[in-house]
């Protein structure tokens, strides 16, 4: 067993794992955040993206020892304090970004660190942003509409950022 | 799935993983950014007792520029090397073909290191560092020692780096005043290159000065297309000249027929891409 | 007409937001594998990794030593109460339909096959103790080529069989007086044209991989599982494994993605339920996506021999297809029917006077086969896609004039086809104009001539697929009639809460299809109460106990119309109380926007909800009205529905590399009428890529041992969002005249649509230099190949 220590979502967690566990096992098994899915063996299907200390990573390829004293935002931490939709997951209901439902956490928080670094994306930009993303469901059409849609409300409105958005997910969560 | 059990040390530093990594003996295995190695751990097509992360290692991560060179450390991501001003600057080819592996997560953790140490013979980078000459450190229970990169790629999926070996990082020469360009094939964006190019030209005067042509997939290490540089050194920068360079793109080759192409089809899209990444590394 | 005209009066017609999305886009969703209950324990499943061997010998002593491992057990341990996997569909009396133990007793027949069992505290202990089990296998040869396994001599899938065959079934249009006879309108054509097209197989590829959580109660076991059809998997659980179907219940909960792939029975749910039944614990079993492609049912796999003769002012005279489908080393549920629910969409939407057909199952060594999207209709629509392609090319007739000459005109509906369907309605003239404009059919066809003319290293092809499809299973008395198990009714009931707010139980089951807005929109509009106001329920059977599920883009065809009913009645039941209050006769009454006016007398009014507060009360209820405003329906469909569209494709061919790039695709699909637009178009984009993904990137391979070599998405390749094209889509409406909403399905169409339209324009683009065919996937090395050949066939010339 390795201890770790990791903040998920705002709160601090410290805990034994075995060195094998995977980042991804570590948030669905052991802190309850099942959000976060499984959906390949490969790091292919991105379903299980995670943002590790701001920037997406697969989280069933990375050790939970590897996130050792690191900061993970998964789609459940998303959205604000008072439950206030981050815009991109507002974007993928207003645009019918998804179906099926699988593999849209990750999808949105691939679609978050994508408009991070790329806040004007044109949608060669968002596709080759989200490729390593897979969804069965909707053909992608109205994912790059979602993000489009995303990227424009976060460049207009107020709660613009995801770094903003993140912290204001972080706040006010005792560790 | 769920990787077999290990045991697992977070290296305070190379000599520590180096004295880790030789305990172990051959069950050991380095874990970088382990974008490669955990698809492996969790199909169970891997099962080593000993995983040494390197991660907890801070003096592998960077690029520092060491005058007529720059100095990649083995544990910084293709991230941080595709948007790193002076590998931008100074080895765009690097650049350009670090930001075409895996996808954005995956360059979030995957390493330059750990892409050149794992050596698949469908990786991208092997064949860029093959043409520009770049020089690996190695530390080991020896000490340190450099090794070529036409030395350090030695078979399918393995390098000169022995059980104990840590990749510590990879000094790559400036090219200045010559165009660079990476040509991937590959009909899906998560595939990986069927055949690569990676192509350097110094132009003077309207004609190829110099020329490094690199061959990704096209045999069990990359290879350098001599053949190819050879045609093109010292000939008119045209788009016939180079055609007919490419058309040595096989010379030395031998690639494999495996579950992704025929070594028939790779024989056909050497030279072509042959002539479009040195089309395009020229400007012409 | 196109749908720019429709303007929605109510909430039908409405581009409505989803009500599931709430839960999904926060990660709030209960998908199986979420579920943990105390004491659960988990399975793991070792599996073979023969495709055909007898097992000598399983020794399971050292895995039952290891720690947290509480069970391990085999087949030969269960092989008297694990029961056989079922197969509804006995589409020939003579049917061969060997026994499929779920966990393998004496003999492997695919690779993947399910053979021992650990149950252990934990998933990784269960993983760690499969390596300890030693299995000794004698191989037996792997059976792969189907016209191979038909050859006398062949090696035996199953011995006991006797032969490879499982049916063969023949559809002849002169014996069946739906039209001439075959042989005599070939021999009356003055083109034939004979092509051999091949159905890769494929995989279906749902997100979510397989799940399944069983809790053995002492009053009732409970299965959740990430299933298509809760119902289906209680009624075989019960009547297979003999446990009583009241003490069973099955839940869908979210489920990620279907596509027919999850329309089974499995031998996962088999094995984890008779666990929970051993260990009186409950018991999770979650498939890796590795073992997903292995065991999970494939879909396609079929050769297609087509044969097609016409006049040379184009009329087709008549249409032979004899078809060979795989069906790997066993029958599942729907795997002999799924190539023959093509069988009756050969000649697509055109008006050809003489049919054959043969179809001929066949066993191999190999995963079985089952319904992937569309089931049958998408290979039908290819093959008559494509041959009328190369039929315009050998008679050298521009493609879609071809298609005109051919296909049934909007004024000749209703029609019956040559197989005997009667197609309800369609505009195939208006579809078709829309898509030609939106997609500049004519632009691009002067694009091609340009580029063909300088020779252009990128040639440019364009491809049509004007299909229709079935849609709607199915009438109970046809399913009865062709050897089905069960019926194609579905059901719904509507209960209006004491405040007025509406419960609905669905027998649908959905997989991301958005039932639960949808079915609220219906609701809303038949009651006159607010979208927000209904609930829908669904995927359970204790609950919505009666249903039977969702697949073949039944939900709204067959499961919407049972709604519409159950609303009538509720309208029906609080018409007397109505008229009761406003002391009328009830047949004075109208009931508009939710409210029971007096016709004639205006203010005179009381709304639903107050009726069934006042039928709540029950204080003083006219005669005949029970306490409790609530209804059931069921409906059976009367026929089908037949959604039609045309779909357009361009294609830029790189002919020095073979790839392909979609360059623009339209789709202008007419499903009736929309009741939510924007979860149409959904249907279509996702159906479109699918249909795409079949054409360029997927395939399912074994090598000659029978080892699947796309046993991960490494290899298995579907598609991201950077291999999709834009898509462009638009709808023409016409109502389907048997439905109460005037909707056909539409959950098929985009993949039924789309593979051959892309197909037919890789091949338009290389048709100078000779090719008339490339093998799907038209991956670059295999367009390379193809070009190749064609230039040596034609003496290394251009034709």
């Amino acid at each position: 067993m390795t201890r770790i220590s990791m903040t998920v979502d705002g709160v601090r967690y410290d805990d034994d794992v075995e060195p094998r566990t995977l980042l991804v096992q570590h948030l669905r098994d052991r802190l309850g955040k099942v959000g976060t899915v499984v959906g390949c063996d490969t790091s292919n299907c991105g379903a299980c993206t995670v943002l590790l200390s701001g920037k997406s990573v697969k989280s069933c390829s990375i050790l939970a020892v590897q996130a050792d004293s690191a900061d993970v935002t998964t789609i459940e931490g998303l959205a604000g304090d008072g439950g206030e939709l981050h815009p991109v997951q507002a974007a993928f209901h207003e645009q019918h970004g998804l179906q099926c439902g699988y593999c849209t956490p990750g999808m949105i928080m691939a679609a978050v660190d994508l408009l991070t670094e790329n806040a004007e994306p044109t949608d060669a930009e968002i596709r080759e942003g989200l490729e390593g993303n897979l969804c069965r469901c909707t053909g992608y059409q109205n994912i790059v509409r979602a993000v489009r849609a995303a990227a424009e409300s976060m460049r207009t409105s107020v709660p613009s950022t995801p770094e903003t958005a993140e912290a204001g997910a972080r706040e006010g969560v005792t560790t | 799935m769920i990787p077999a059990a290990f045991d697992y040390t977070r290296a305070a530093s190379v000599e520590d993983a180096v004295t880790v990594l030789a305990g172990a003996g051959d069950d050991g295995k380095v874990l970088a950014g382990g974008q490669s190695l955990l698809p492996m751990l969790r199909l169970r097509l891997a099962a080593p007792t000993m995983v040494v992360d390197l991660g907890g290692v801070a003096e592998l991560r960077g690029v520092r520029d060491d005058g007529d060179a720059l100095v990649i450390g083995a544990m910084t991501t293709h991230d941080d090397v595709t948007k790193h001003p002076l590998v931008r600057e100074h080895a765009p080819l690097i650049a350009q073909a670090a930001e075409t592996v895996g996808d954005r997560q995956v360059r979030h953790m995957g390493t330059f290191g750990g892409s050149l140490a794992h050596a698949d013979p469908a990786g991208d980078l092997p064949g860029v560092a093959l043409a520009l000459d770049a020089v690996m450190s190695v530390a080991g229970p020896d000490g340190m020692r450099d090794v070529p990169a036409g030395d350090f790629f030695v078979d399918y999926f393995t390098t000169a780096l022995g059980a104990s070996d840590v990749l510590v990082s990879v000094r790559v020469p400036k090219l200045t005043g010559w165009s660079t360009h990476y040509e991937k094939f590959h009909q899906m964006a998560q595939s990986w290159s069927v055949v690569g190019v990676a192509a350097a030209v110094r132009r003077s005067n309207g004609s190829i000065a110099e020329a490094r042509v690199a061959l990704t997939n096209m045999g069990v290490t990359p290879i350098r297309a001599r053949g190819v540089e050879e045609a093109l050194t010292g000939a008119p920068a045209t788009a016939d000249t180079v055609a007919a360079a490419a058309a040595r793109a096989m010379e030395g080759a031998s690639p494999l027929t495996d579950g992704t192409a025929s070594a028939e089809y790779r024989t056909q899209l050497a030279p072509v891409l042959t002539r479009r990444a040195v089309m395009a590394a020229g400007g012409l | 007409m196109t749908v720019t005209e429709q303007r929605p009066s109510g909430e039908v017609g409405r581009d409505r937001r989803r009500k599931e999305d709430a839960r999904l886009i926060t990660g709030r969703t209960t998908w199986t594998d979420n579920l943990s209950l105390p004491g659960m324990l988990h399975l793991a499943i070792l599996r073979s990794p023969m495709a055909h061997a007898r097992i000598t010998g399983i020794d399971v002593t050292a895995a039952r030593e290891m720690t947290a491992v509480v069970d391990v057990f085999t087949g030969r341990d269960v092989a008297d109460v694990q029961g056989s996997l079922p197969c509804a569909w006995t589409v020939t009396p003579d049917l061969k339909h060997p026994d499929h133990p779920p966990l393998a007793v004496d003999e492997v027949r695919f690779a993947g096959e399910p053979i021992a069992v650990v149950a252990a505290r934990d998933w990784a202990s269960a993983l760690d103790a499969l390596e300890a089990i030693d299995v000794d296998y004698e191989p037996l040869p792997a059976v792969l080529d189907m016209e191979a396994a038909l050859a006398d001599g062949a090696p035996l899938v199953h011995d006991s069989l006797g032969t490879n065959k499982a049916f063969t079934w023949v559809f002849d249009s002169a014996e069946a007086g739906t039209g001439g006879d075959l042989a005599d309108a070939l021999a009356q054509a003055e083109v034939v044209v004979r092509r051999r097209y091949v159905q890769q197989r494929l995989i279906p590829a749902f997100m979510e991989p397989r799940s399944v959580v069983v809790d053995p109660t002492p009053d009732q076991i409970t299965m959740w599982s990430s299933t298509q059809v809760p119902h289906f998997v209680r009624f075989f659980l019960a009547a297979l494994l003999g446990t009583p179907e009241h003490k069973i219940r099955v839940i869908a909960p979210d489920v990620g993605g279907g596509f027919g792939g999850k329309l089974q029975i499995t031998a996962e749910e088999f094995i984890t339920f008779l666990t929970a039944q051993r260990l009186h614990k409950p018991v999770k079993y979650t498939e890796s996506r590795s073992e997903s492609m292995l065991a999970a049912h494939h879909g396609r796999d079929m050769i297609q021999e087509v044969e097609i003769g016409a006049r040379r002012d184009g009329t087709v005279t008549g249409l032979g297809v004899r078809l060979l489908a795989n069906m790997g080393g066993y029958l599942r549920l729907l795997t002999p029917a799924t190539p023959l629910l093509g069988r009756y969409m050969y000649n697509g939407i055109y008006k050809f006077p003489a049919h054959r057909f043969e179809c001929t199952g066949v066993f191999t060594t190999t995963t079985p086969t089952d319904a992937y999207r569309g089931a049958g209709r998408p290979e039908a629509t290819f093959a008559i896609e494509r041959a009328m392609d190369d039929l315009a090319a050998e008679l050298g007739m521009e493609p879609m004039e071809l298609r005109r000459r051919n296909w049934i005109r909007h004024d000749e509906f209703p029609f019956t086809t040559v197989t005997g369907l009667t197609y309800d309605s369609g505009d195939y003239e208006a579809a078709t104009e829309r898509a030609m404009e939106l997609f500049r059919y004519d632009e691009l066809r002067r694009e091609q001539q340009e580029r063909r003319h300088r020779g252009d290293r990128v040639q440019l092809g364009v491809g049509i697929s004007t299909y229709t499809e079935m849609c709607g299973l199915a009438p109970s008395r046809w399913l009865g009639s062709l050897g089905y198990a069960a019926g194609g009714w579905e059901s719904a009931s509507v209960r209006m809460l004491p405040t007025g707010k509406v419960e609905v139980l669905t027998g649908t089951t959905p997989h991301g299809q958005g039932h639960e807005t949808v079915w609220s929109q219906i609701v809303a509009d038949q009651l006159g109460v607010p979208f927000e106001d209904v609930e829908v329920m669904h995927g359970d059977t204790r609950t919505s106990h009666k249903g039977l599920d969702t697949y073949g883009s039944r939900s709204l065809a067959v499961g919407g119309y049972a709604l519409v009913e159950a609303c009538r009645r509720v309208v029906e039941k609080a018409r007397p109380m109505a008229a009761h209050m406003l002391e009328c006769d009830p047949a004075d009454l109208e009931f508009v926007d939710g409210q029971f006016r007096v016709r004639g007398a205006p203010g005179a009014a009381k709304s639903i909800t107050e009726c069934a507060l006042a039928i709540f009360a029950a204080h003083d209820l006219p005669d005949g009205v029970e306490p409790y405003l609530d209804a059931d329906a069921s409906y059976d469909p009367v026929d089908f529905s037949f959604p039609h569209g045309t779909h357009l494709c361009a294609v830029e061919v790189d002919t020095e590399t073979g790839m392909a790039t979609i360059r623009s695709y339209v789709a202008v699909d007419d499903v009736g009428r929309a009741v939510n637009p924007l979860i149409v178009e959904g249907q279509v984009h996702g159906g479109v890529a699918q249909g795409i993904a079949q054409a360029l990137f997927e395939e399912a391979r074994y090598d000659e041992d029978g080892n699947l070599m796309t046993g991960t998405f490494v290899e298995y390749t579907i598609p991201s969002a950077s291999d999709l094209p834009d898509l462009v889509t638009d709808r023409t409406e016409t109502p389907a005249p048997g439905h109460p909403l005037g909707a056909k399905g539409v959950g098929e169409a985009g993949t039924i649509a789309s593979t051959p339209a892309v197909v037919n324009a890789v091949v338009d683009a290389l048709r100078p230099l000779g090719v008339t065919d490339v093998r799907m996937p038209c991956t670059p090395e295999r367009v390379w190949s193809t070009i190749q050949a064609a230039r040596s066939a034609n003496g290394g010339e251009p034709r």
